[in-house]
């Protein structure tokens, strides 16, 4: 027994520290108004909280990022599972398809948002040049902040499409190969197999995959500040988004108290999400049961 | 009849194949432009309409880049974090793990919980306040700052949690204990080597994770000296927006490692990806 603990010990102290601790004290914080540096640290109740309700980029960025959350999840889902079912069965080139979807997954966010900044570019950007070919205007991709949300959301889902595609490949892999046998026996087609049998199975994993993807995409940030802010035909003001948000009144503007009130909400959004998940699955493993 | 529809088919899944192609390219296309720009002279790269191959291959822009920041040092900085992470997370998750799975003591179910619990809450959400503890500990601009939420991860732990308490049996451990072995010598001689299929995913993603890590150095590091790849990028970004050729070597360099990762280990970082995200 002594050992657990021993043993415990400073993986347990570094999680409280990095982790609980400063969780609790984002809710404290959240209640005070405070810059940092000043000794003062006034408690201001709910004052933070109500200057966000009226604060109108924490709305807009509130918005943005939940039109991009859903976006980009619902494309990403909708694309990945067809493709999944196409890529479960037995082919040659289904290993090569799964490594080139996957690819992006892997990849560092900085570099390829670069990347994706030079395609989106407005003079010289290959996007715009094969808009030209077949006769289209060019596209303001990233300097009109309403078309840069769609452009982070094409972005979005070319990111994180091959990690759906493989989830819903596991799950696919799982079913037992009989129910389908005993369904085209009976003289279901394809498409009867795939909505009457595969689906339903594959709900669990659609709804796990759904809600860890608007919860990651609740988080977006590092391709917002590469791709809209600053130089190379960025827009005045970026595509205002949550963490982004969070971190210019946090470490702009110094407005600890304030940002850790918006870092509630996201907390809250993502806890809401969670809770939802577990109850449909509940509702699920019980219908099952 | 029959062979008609069988013509109809194959069709179809030529149908298939085509998109499906299509859609690889516009998977790869975004690296292979980087890839391609950053061997372009500066004259190819803003003109239209684009070639996509450059005439001379140059190595210009990556010598340029490495001249104009030192991203020889953000490199080596890149890797330093990464690899401080992968050992620190690949030994916390093997010790938590094990004892999670394998021992009985009081606050075992809270703590675990706790763990499991907390795994969904982004790190964006508490980064401010864990800024305010590094500024009172004095770790700002520190290696040890940047690296210090990285040295545990929740996934990890959870994952060895599963691996040890389902592939490896107690007998053994207990057969060693009847030969007088300490705890610590069954963790390291025991259960460490059976483990290693388990040990390396928790790895990797240690690497991949540690590798790309931004929002934190952004908000702990303003010492140049710092700066990962990812940072040094984006500031290099601002300071030379216009010498895209340098940025694409420098996002080259910064993407190769994680590529050639991944061609090594596709197999198993695919697999791993999947049954860890299913049980997690």
């Amino acid at each position: 027994m002594l050992f657990c603990y021993v043993a415990l010990l400073p993986v347990v102290a570094l999680f409280f520290y990095v982790r609980i601790i400063p969780i609790g004290f984002s809710f404290l914080l959240s209640f005070y108004k405070w810059n940092l540096i000043s000794p003062r640290r006034p408690f201001v109740g709910w004052d933070n909280y109500l200057g966000l309700m009226e604060d109108e980029n924490f709305l807009l960025a509130l918005k943005n990022t939940t039109i991009y959350s859903f976006s980009t999840v619902a494309l990403a889902t909708m694309i990945a599972l067809p493709l999944a079912v196409f890529l479960s069965r037995k082919s040659r080139l289904s290993a090569f398809y799964q490594t080139v979807y996957f690819l992006p997954v892997i990849t560092p966010m900085v570099p390829v948002a670069i990347a994706w900044k030079w395609i989106y570019d407005y003079n010289y950007g290959i996007l715009n040049y094969g808009l030209s070919l077949v006769g289209l205007p060019s596209v303001p991709w990233l300097t009109d902040p309403d078309i840069a949300l769609w452009a982070l959301v094409i972005m979005g889902v070319w990111k994180v499409l091959g990690y759906n595609m493989v989830l819903f490949l596991v799950g696919i892999r799982n079913i037992p190969a009989e129910y389908l046998e005993a369904a085209s026996i009976d003289g279901a087609s394809d498409w009867q197999r795939f909505w009457r049998i595969s689906f339903p199975l594959l709900r669990p994993i659609l709804l796990y995959v759904i809600v860890t993807s608007t919860i990651n995409a609740f988080n977006v940030f590092t391709q917002v500040y590469v791709m809209t802010l600053g130089s190379q035909s960025a827009p005045g003001q970026a595509v205002r988004m949550l963490v982004f948000d969070i971190y210019t009144n946090g470490f702009q503007f110094f407005r600890m108290g304030y940002a850790s009130a918006e870092a509630v909400i996201l907390t809250l959004i993502v806890l809401g999400l969670t809770v939802i998940q577990f109850s449909l699955a509940r509702d699920d493993n019980v219908k099952a049961g | 009849m029959g062979h008609r529809r069988s013509l109809g088919r194959r069709l179809g899944l030529y149908a298939c194949h085509g998109v499906l192609m299509l859609g690889a390219l516009v998977m790869v296309m975004p690296m292979l432009w980087m890839l391609v720009t950053a061997f372009k002279s500066a004259a190819e790269i803003a003109i239209l309409p684009p070639v996509f191959l450059p005439k001379d291959w140059s190595v210009a822009n990556f010598s340029g880049a490495f001249e104009t920041a030192p991203f020889g040092r953000f490199f080596l900085n890149s890797a330093f974090i990464a690899l401080v992470s992968t050992a620190s997370v690949m030994a916390t998750s093997l010790v938590a793990g094990t004892v999670f799975a394998k021992y009985q003591f009081p606050g075992r179910k809270l703590l675990f919980g706790l763990v499991l619990a907390t795994a969904i809450v982004p790190f964006e959400a508490y980064m401010i306040p864990l800024y305010v503890q590094l500024v009172g500990l004095e770790w700002v601009n520190t290696y040890q700052g940047i690296i210090l939420p990285y040295l545990f991860m929740a996934f990890g732990i959870f994952l060895m949690r599963q691996h040890v308490s389902s592939s490896i049996p107690t007998e053994l451990m207990e057969a060693g204990r009847v030969d007088g072995a300490g705890e610590w010598w069954i963790l390291a001689r025991v259960i460490a080597p059976l483990s290693g299929n388990a040990l390396a995913a928790v790895g990797i993603f240690a690497f991949i994770q540690g590798w790309g890590i931004f929002i934190w150095p952004l908000l702990i590091a303003n010492d140049q000296l710092l700066f990962n790849m990812e940072l040094g990028l984006t500031q290099f970004q601002f300071a030379f927006s216009a010498d895209i050729g340098k940025l694409m070597a420098g996002s080259v360099v910064s993407v190769v490692p994680m590529l050639i990762v991944f061609l090594l280990l596709r197999r198993r970082i695919i697999e791993n990806m999947a049954l860890t995200g299913l049980k997690g």
